[in-house]
C-alpha cells in the first residue's frame, strides 16, 4: 500500500501559544493509502497538530510538505484545493441549509479545484450522501438532524471534496455503538481512495482501523508503530494508557 | 436554489417591477416624484443589503459609497461639464474602486470592529467633503447647471426636468440592479456568498477563498450604492454633504432591516414604507427622526428578520 514518496512530511513542526508549547518539534511522515491514527492524552496537542496540517493554525516553526510541495505558508483554503480535507471535532455544518445543499457546497469546492466543465453536480452530491447513508434525508434541514447524522453529514462533505488526505478529528465522539460499527466500514471504504488521518479517543476504533499509530504527548511524538507495537510499548503505556 | 424556487423568485420580482412601471400612469405628480426618490434610495438599500443580507457584514459607513457616487457624478458635471452618461459611468467606477481599496482594509476585521472601522472611514469621507468646500461647497452644496438637465444619448434627448423621464430612469436602474443581484445570487458565486454568511470557517475548509468572496460582494455593494448616489445627483440636480453623513448610513440599515435583510425585495419594501411614513410624519411633526429611532428599536426587538424575512420564515421558504 505505502508508496515510496510520502504524501505528507512535517519536520520540526512547532506551534507555541505564548509559553505553551502545544506542538513542539514534530517530525511526522504519512504515506499514501495509509490509515493513521494519532492518539495521546488530553492536551497533548493532537488537534493543534492537525490544525497546523490543514492550515487553520499557523506554524511557529518547521515545515509541512504535502505531495512534494511545501505548504507551510499556504492559507487553509489553498491546502483544501490541493487535497487536504478536514472534518471538525465539533460538528461544523451549515445548520440552516438542507443536507443536500451542505454537500453541494463541498462538491462546488471540489469543482473549483479540478475545474471540470461537465461536472454532474447532482450525481456527485447523491453519491456522497449515499456513501454515508443519508440519501433519504437529503432535503432535511441540517440543523434538525440527530447528532450522529450530523457527524455523518460532516464526513459526507469531506468525501464530496474527494481529498487526497482526509483528516478526521474525533469522528466517533458522541456516536452510539451501532453508529460506530457503521462508521468503521465507512472509513475503510474511504481509505480505498484517500489517505486517512484520524484523531481518536476510542481505543477500540483505533485498534480496528489504523495501519499505524502515532502517539503524541506534550506536543512531542512519543512513539510510532503498528497497533500491536504501540500496545506493547512501555513508554506509551506509562504516558497514556496509564498502566 | 431549486428550480421551482428560482421560478417563484423570478416571477415575484417580475410582478413587482411591472407594478412599479405601471404606477407612473396612475400616480399624481407629487407621488411620481416621491416614487422616483424611493426607487433611487431602494438601489442604495439594495447595495447595502447585498453586504448585510448575503455575506452577513454590517457596515455603518455606506453613506460613503452613496456620496462617492453622488460627488463622482455631480462634481464632474459641475466643474468639468461632463455629459451625464459619462459622469454616471465614472461615478459607478469610482465607487467600485473606492470599495475595493476600503474593502481590502476593513475586511480584515469582523463584527463590531468591522462596524466601527467602516463608520470611521465614512466619517473621514464626510469630513473630506466639508474640507474641500472650495470644490463641494460643503454643507450648502451645489445645484447642477441647467445644461445638465438633459441627456443626449444615441441621438435622442431625454429631458430630466420631466418627472416621468426621471421616474423611468430610476425604474430602469432599480430593475437592472435587482436583476443583477438576482443573477449573482442564483449563481455559484452567490452560493459561496451565503455559505460565508452561514458558516465562514466551514466555507474556508471546503476550499473557498473567504476573503476574496467578501471583497467581491463589498465591491458590488459599494458600486450599487454609488450608482444610487450618482443617480440621485443627476436626477435631482443637487449635491450636498448631508448625503455623506452618518444619518444616510443608518437609513440604509433601517430600510433593510424593516423590509428584511437577506431578502431580494426587502430593501425596496423597507424604503417604500419608511419614506412614505417619514413623508406623512413630517407634515405632522418636525421630530420625525425620533420616529425613525423608535421604528428601528421596534424592528430589532420584535421583528429582527424584517417583514419579508418573517414571511419567508412562516410561509414562503423559497423567498430569495
Amino acid at each position: 500500500m505505502a508508496s515510496l514518496t510520502p504524501l505528507l512530511v512535517t519536520s520540526g513542526l512547532k506551534r507555541h501559544f505564548g509559553g505553551v508549547k502545544a506542538v513542539d518539534g514534530v517530525d511526522f511522515t504519512l504515506h499514501e493509502g495509509e490509515i493513521r491514527a494519532i492518539i495521546g492524552p488530553n492536551g497533548a496537542g493532537k488537534t493543534t497538530f492537525v490544525s497546523l496540517l490543514s492550515g487553520r493554525t499557523e506554524a511557529s516553526g518547521g515545515t509541512i510538505r504535502f505531495a512534494g510541495e511545501d505548504v507551510t505558508r499556504l492559507p487553509a483554503y489553498k491546502r483544501v484545493q490541493r487535497g487536504i480535507a478536514y472534518t471538525f471535532q465539533i460538528t461544523n455544518i451549515y445548520q440552516t441549509k438542507s443536507v443536500a445543499d451542505n454537500v453541494r457546497m463541498a462538491v462546488q469546492g471540489r469543482m473549483q479545484r479540478v475545474g471540470m466543465p461537465a461536472f454532474d453536480f447532482e450525481a456527485e452530491t447523491a453519491a456522497a450522501l449515499a456513501a454515508v447513508g443519508l440519501s433519504d434525508r437529503a432535503e432535511t434541514i441540517a440543523g434538525e438532524l440527530a447528532y450522529g447524522h450530523q457527524r455523518l453529514l460532516e464526513i459526507a462533505m469531506g468525501l464530496a471534496l474527494q481529498p487526497k488526505l482526509l483528516i478526521l478529528d474525533e469522528p466517533t465522539q458522541g456516536l452510539s455503538d451501532a453508529e460506530i460499527e457503521n462508521f468503521l466500514s465507512l472509513v475503510r471504504t474511504i481509505a480505498k481512495r484517500a489517505t486517512v488521518l484520524l484523531i481518536e479517543h476510542n481505543m477500540a476504533v483505533v485498534m480496528a482501523l489504523a495501519d499505524r499509530i502515532s502517539v503524541l504527548t506534550r506536543g512531542q511524538l512519543l512513539a510510532e508503530g503498528t497497533p500491536s507495537e504501540i500496545r506493547d510499548n512501555a513508554a506509551v503505556q506509562e504516558a497514556y494508557l496509564g498502566a | 436554489m431549486t428550480k421551482s424556487a428560482y421560478r417563484n423568485n423570478l416571477f415575484l420580482t417580475g410582478v413587482v417591477l411591472v407594478l412599479l412601471f405601471f404606477l407612473q400612469f396612475v400616480l399624481p405628480d407629487y407621488h411620481v416624484l416621491m416614487g422616483t426618490r424611493m426607487m433611487v434610495l431602494a438601489v442604495f438599500a439594495l447595495g447595502f443589503n447585498a453586504l448585510l443580507g448575503y455575506v452577513g457584514l454590517l457596515s455603518l459607513g455606506h453613506a460613503m459609497f452613496f456620496a462617492a457616487g453622488l460627488y463622482g457624478a455631480g462634481l464632474t458635471v459641475y466643474h468639468f461639464g461632463w455629459s451625464l452618461p459619462a459622469a454616471f459611468g465614472f461615478a459607478v467606477l469610482a465607487s467600485a474602486l473606492l470599495a475595493l481599496v476600503i474593502g481590502a482594509v476593513v475586511l480584515r476585521t469582523i463584527r463590531v470592529s468591522f462596524m466601527i472601522v467602516t463608520l470611521m472611514f465614512a466619517q473621514v469621507a464626510y469630513l473630506m467633503v466639508l474640507y474641500f468646500a472650495e470644490w463641494t461647497n460643503g454643507q450648502e452644496g451645489l445645484s447642477l447647471p441647467l445644461s445638465a438637465r438633459a441627456v443626449h444619448l444615441f441621438g435622442a434627448t431625454l429631458d430630466l426636468s420631466s418627472a416621468i423621464t426621471r421616474y423611468n430612469l430610476a425604474f430602469g436602474l432599480l430593475a437592472l440592479c435587482l436583476m443583477l443581484l438576482f443573477a449573482y445570487l442564483a449563481s455559484a458565486r452567490g452560493r459561496v456568498a451565503t455559505a460565508i454568511r452561514d458558516n465562514e470557517g466551514r466555507t474556508e475548509m471546503l476550499g473557498f477563498n473567504v476573503f476574496a468572496g467578501k471583497l467581491e460582494m463589498f465591491v458590488l455593494s459599494g458600486a450599487m450604492s454609488g450608482a444610487a448616489g450618482a443617480a440621485y445627483a443627476l436626477l435631482f440636480g443637487y449635491i450636498g454633504s448631508t448625503f455623506a453623513s452618518f444619518q444616510y448610513s443608518i437609513e440604509a440599515l433601517l430600510f433593510t432591516l424593516l423590509g428584511g435583510a437577506g431578502t431580494l425585495l426587502g430593501p425596496l419594501l423597507g424604503v417604500l414604507l419608511m419614506v412614505a411614513m417619514i413623508d406623512k410624519l413630517s407634515e405632522l411633526t418636525s421630530a420625525y427622526l425620533l420616529v425613525i429611532g423608535v421604528v428601528l428599536i421596534v424592528v430589532i426587538l420584535w421583528f429582527p428578520k424584517g417583514i419579508l424575512g418573517t414571511i419567508r420564515e412562516r410561509w414562503a421558504p423559497w423567498l430569495l
